[in-house]
């Protein structure tokens, strides 16, 4: 792609630019007060700004995407939406998807090929609006050999087919990339992507259920108005057995799950709600075969079919699931899918699972080590907070061991694997990790709780009744009002009330952009008794903490020579530095100022960066110097001895003279305070930290004095910390982020994962919360209390129907017509009880998101 | 009145084609993604042919055969 330019000859070229404020063209005036903003991708541009004509690009990434669309007739892209595009930051060269086309890596990624023409299914989280929705199902406008692209919007995913004699797979990645729709691979991905069969067996049962109910229906409706046909006795005997006809496949094929379920827990020997329900659904057919049969009645088919259909529908409300987001993250779903492998020929991209021992790697800044290596060259700065939760990057020198799961901060360096990929400290930290954790917890549903004494009370009313008529009126009207009994108990509206209640409440949690795994979660986090937070990421921010200058103030006209240079760094430090003196200039000229100031890169003559110490240049006539105190040092400039030892400081040098640090201060989440004061009250609250003890003081005020604290947490610590709290009988949520609250989150009752960016990949969890909506934890858990009290007043109706029902089936008065009119009425007041009140107790929760509804632009 | 044996028989059969209706649009994974189509409607050009169109696409894998 063209924009490829090495990062100084994009300086120089920003430097040519004018320096006085842009005057915006008209068509791309809007959001930010007058700022020009881009007309790709709406990011306010700056003097950095490209031109085109009439418009404005942030940057050449945006101008050539614009260009190529307009080229191929794709102008309408810009009509659908106001900005929509994507702001493209790295150049898409086709080689870095180079690994792609290795046999191995396309056969798993490749679903369906007949030699010539390959389809394949990408996943791209940055699909956001209709106009990238149009725009990827008109790809083969762009490049010839693309046939069919398909989106997936609720998946958030791609399918293309292609023709691959005259299009490599590489080459599509990289068209996408370029596009600012880069795939995102997983290693283990498409085994367990999950099969849409499921889904589709549902909507067939229910299909057939609702086909048969209707029609069952109408065939008795002569019996519901007590017409008889008196020239033709034949025809309820031919109605009859029409019925039984319609209603065997929903017996058979609707509602076999209840039947696979009743007999699951019979075997293990627990008391569940489909045990009363596959009692019914038999009861109903039983009775209505001998009474067809035996031409003595038309049966009960009716309300059998209904209830299935009923059921089904319950089943349907509650498999909603949320498929782009994955709530079950294997640690290699943080793994890149390639790496690059220098050999005698030298560098190739290849895929991990081809890495074997001893293949040397180059791991550029950013990038994450995918196997336990052991560094061969250059200065090693390993980010472990993915697998440690400990912040500071640790150094290595070469010949040192490296774990997997570090991520490379500053200069590119060489490793040597001493471990295959799946032999890693991370791989069995892992493996010690996973548990099977929902096994336990989804017999202890509301539901099957009351199920048990509604069992019971069932059981006793259907023997009791059936003595006392078998006394008084023989064996045979003891087993009429018996059936009776058993079908008009068979709990439909009780089957469906969680379903429902909970199921609108997560529905809703979700168009507000609050994730949770399924609706028995709200169930769980109603009973939480214990809050443990992690503190890095969740409490605190993980990127944009604050800055604090020490030393003499420094002028205006210098701090804007330090940001020019930090700005022109990707190291992160220098990227904060960057951005909080920003924040600073612009409170220094008053909230009236459009976002960026005249001249942001003006002024940079030329800059060089020192990989791992520091970056130096010129701004201005004036030659600064940023890094690390030992570099400043090693270049000669005299720095006092107390500075030497701040940790994650950047030392600032003006033409050679040492001026000051700024210095790294964790920030506290923005309404982190306010939810611990609100939370400390009502419930036990708990600190975990892979961090060193220093701010320990400070968040034991936070928390209040009798929260837990423990700092310097294994994952494994973790784990232990919450399985204890859970012998002691708690309830535990556990707030996390990282691989390294994994274990945590999974043995927590209720693991809610936060994330910067919902979409972004996090452990397996619970509930996926954004970050910055941390300080509502205490709204959500008192609307998933509120949402189970809606489940106990729809079971109360329930019940109602249910004890109405026993009335007459005891008393031998239960006929075809009040069972067809008792049974759907009951469900669908309870249903729709449920949803009314589940909506209602959602908008007085005070969660509702100010980003509108689900999956639009973020 | 024995006319109604035929008349039952034949509504089923006609209620039986749309059950079958039913059955391949489900298998040939027209509910499988509900959301998309809402979208791509938004996006339908005004002049109601589209002027170009995909080229020819080999026959598509019914999903019931995805791996």
């Amino acid at each position: 792609m063209g924009w490829i330019g090495d990062r100084v000859g994009v300086a120089l070229r920003k430097s040519s630019l004018p320096t006085e404020p842009d005057t915006p063209a008209p068509s791309d005036q809007g959001r930010d007060g007058g700022a020009s903003v881009c007309r790709h991708c709406g990011t306010p541009c700056g003097a950095a700004a490209v031109r085109n004509g009439a418009h404005v690009f942030c940057c050449h990434g945006c101008k050539t995407v614009f260009d190529l669309l307009q080229q191929h007739g794709l102008g309408r892209f810009y009509d659908l939406s106001p900005t929509p595009g994507l702001r493209v930051t790295q150049p898409a060269d086709p080689r870095l998807f180079a690994h792609l086309d290795d046999p191995a890596v396309r056969d798993r990624l490749v679903e369906f090929s007949d030699g010539r023409f390959h389809r394949v299914t990408l996943s791209i989280p940055t699909i956001h609006c209709v106009a990238c929705v149009w725009l990827l199902e008109n790809l083969f406008q762009l490049r010839e050999g693309i046939g069919r692209s398909e989106v997936n919007f609720g998946r958030r995913e791609l399918h293309v087919t292609y023709d691959a004699q005259r299009l490599r797979l590489s080459e599509l990645v990289a068209l996408l990339a370029s596009l600012g729709y880069e795939p995102v691979f997983q290693l283990g991905d498409t085994a367990q992507r999950s099969s849409p069969a499921q889904s589709v067996r549902l909507w067939l049962q229910l299909g057939v259920a609702g086909f048969a109910f209707g029609n069952v229906m109408m065939l008795s409706f002569p019996s519901y108005l007590g017409l008889e046909p008196r020239d033709s006795p034949g025809i309820r005997w031919f109605l009859g057995l029409v019925s039984l006809g319609l209603s065997l496949p929903v017996l058979l094929y609707s509602a076999a799950d209840y039947w696979r379920a009743a007999w699951q827990a019979l075997r293990h020997r627990t008391v569940t709600l489909d045990l009363p329900i596959a009692a019914g659904l038999l009861a109903l057919f039983g009775q209505s075969l001998w009474e067809i049969g035996t031409q003595t009645g038309e049966g009960y088919l009716d309300s059998l079919t209904g209830l299935v259909f009923f059921l089904l529908c319950g089943r349907w409300f509650q498999n909603k699931s949320y498929e782009r987001l994955s709530f079950d993250a294997d640690y290699q779903a943080f793994f890149p899918l390639s790496v690059t492998r220098c050999t005698e020929q030298g560098e190739e991209v290849v895929p991990v699972a081809r890495l074997r021992v001893g293949d040397r790697l180059r791991l550029r800044h950013g990038e994450l080590l995918p196997a336990d290596a052991r560094l061969v060259e250059g200065r090693a700065e390993m980010d472990y907070s993915f697998v440690t939760g400990e912040s500071e990057p640790v150094r290595r020198r070469p010949g040192d061991l490296l774990y997997a799961g570090g991520q490379q901060i500053g200069g590119s360096i060489v490793v040597e694997v001493v471990k295959p990929v799946s032999q890693s400290y991370l791989s069995s930290l892992w493996a010690r990790l996973a548990r099977p954790a929902e096994e336990h917890r989804s017999f202890q549903t509301l539901t099957n709780r009351l199920s048990r004494w509604f069992v019971a009370g069932v059981a006793l009313v259907a023997l009791g009744s059936a003595w006392a008529w078998g006394v008084t009126s023989g064996p045979s009207m003891a087993l009429k009002t018996f059936t009776a009994v058993l079908i008009v108990a068979c709990p439909c509206a009780l089957a469906l009330s969680a379903p429902f209640a909970l199921g609108t409440v997560q529905r809703w949690l979700a168009r507000n952009q609050i994730f949770l795994k399924n609706s028995q979660v709200l169930e769980r986090l109603a009973r939480v008794t214990t809050i443990v937070f992690d503190k890095t990421g969740t409490l605190t921010t993980a990127g944009t903490d604050r800055l604090r200058w020490v030393g003499p103030a420094l002028s205006p006209s210098e701090q804007t020579a330090v940001r020019v240079l930090a700005e022109q760094s990707t190291h992160p430090l220098a990227r904060q530095l960057a951005n909080s003196l920003h924040a600073l200039a612009d409170e220094a000229r008053g909230s009236t100022a459009a976002g960026w100031p005249g001249s942001p890169g003006a002024g940079l003559e030329w800059f060089r960066e020192h990989p791992g110490r520091g970056m130096e240049g010129r701004v201005q006539g004036r030659e600064v110097w940023l890094g690390s105190a030992y570099w400043l040092r090693a270049r000669g400039v005299s720095i006092p001895e107390a500075c030497m030892r701040t940790a994650h400081a950047v030392h600032v040098a003006l033409d050679g003279v040492y001026r000051g640090s700024f210095q790294l201060q964790r920030a506290l989440r923005r309404g982190a305070e306010a939810l611990t004061r609100r939370l400390a009250g009502r419930f036990e609250l708990a600190l975990l930290s892979g961090d060193q003890p220093r701010e320990r003081a400070l968040f034991q005020r936070l928390l209040g004095p009798g929260a837990w604290m423990a700092f310097r947490q294994s994952p494994e610590d973790k784990q232990e910390f919450v399985r204890r709290l859970q012998q002691g009988g708690r309830v535990v949520m556990m707030v996390g982020d990282g691989l390294n609250d994994a274990g945590a989150l999974r043995q927590s009752d209720v693991g809610v994962a936060v994330v910067e960016d919902i979409g972004a990949f996090s452990p397996a969890s619970d509930v996926i919360l954004e970050a910055r909506r941390v300080a509502e934890l205490p709204e959500l858990l008192a609307l998933a209390r509120n949402a189970v009290r809606v489940v106990y007043v729809c079971f109360g109706l329930s019940l109602l129907y249910n004890a109405v029902g026993l009335t007459l089936a005891v008393q031998g008065r239960l006929s075809p017509l009040v069972a067809a009119i008792l049974m759907p009425l009951s469900s669908v007041t309870v249903v729709s009880t449920a949803c009314a009140l589940g909506l209602w107790v959602g908008k007085r929760s005070g969660l509702a998101s100010a980003h509108g509804p689900e999956g639009w632009k973020p | 009145m024995s006319v109604i044996f035929l008349l039952i028989g034949l509504s089923l059969l006609v209620a039986g084609g749309f059950l079958a209706a039913f059955v391949w649009a489900v298998r040939s994974g027209q509910y499988e993604d509900t959301g998309t189509p809402a979208l791509r409607v938004l996006a339908e050009e005004p002049s109601a042919p589209r002027s170009r169109t995909a080229p020819a696409c080999p026959p598509q894998p019914n999903d019931r055969n995805r791996p």
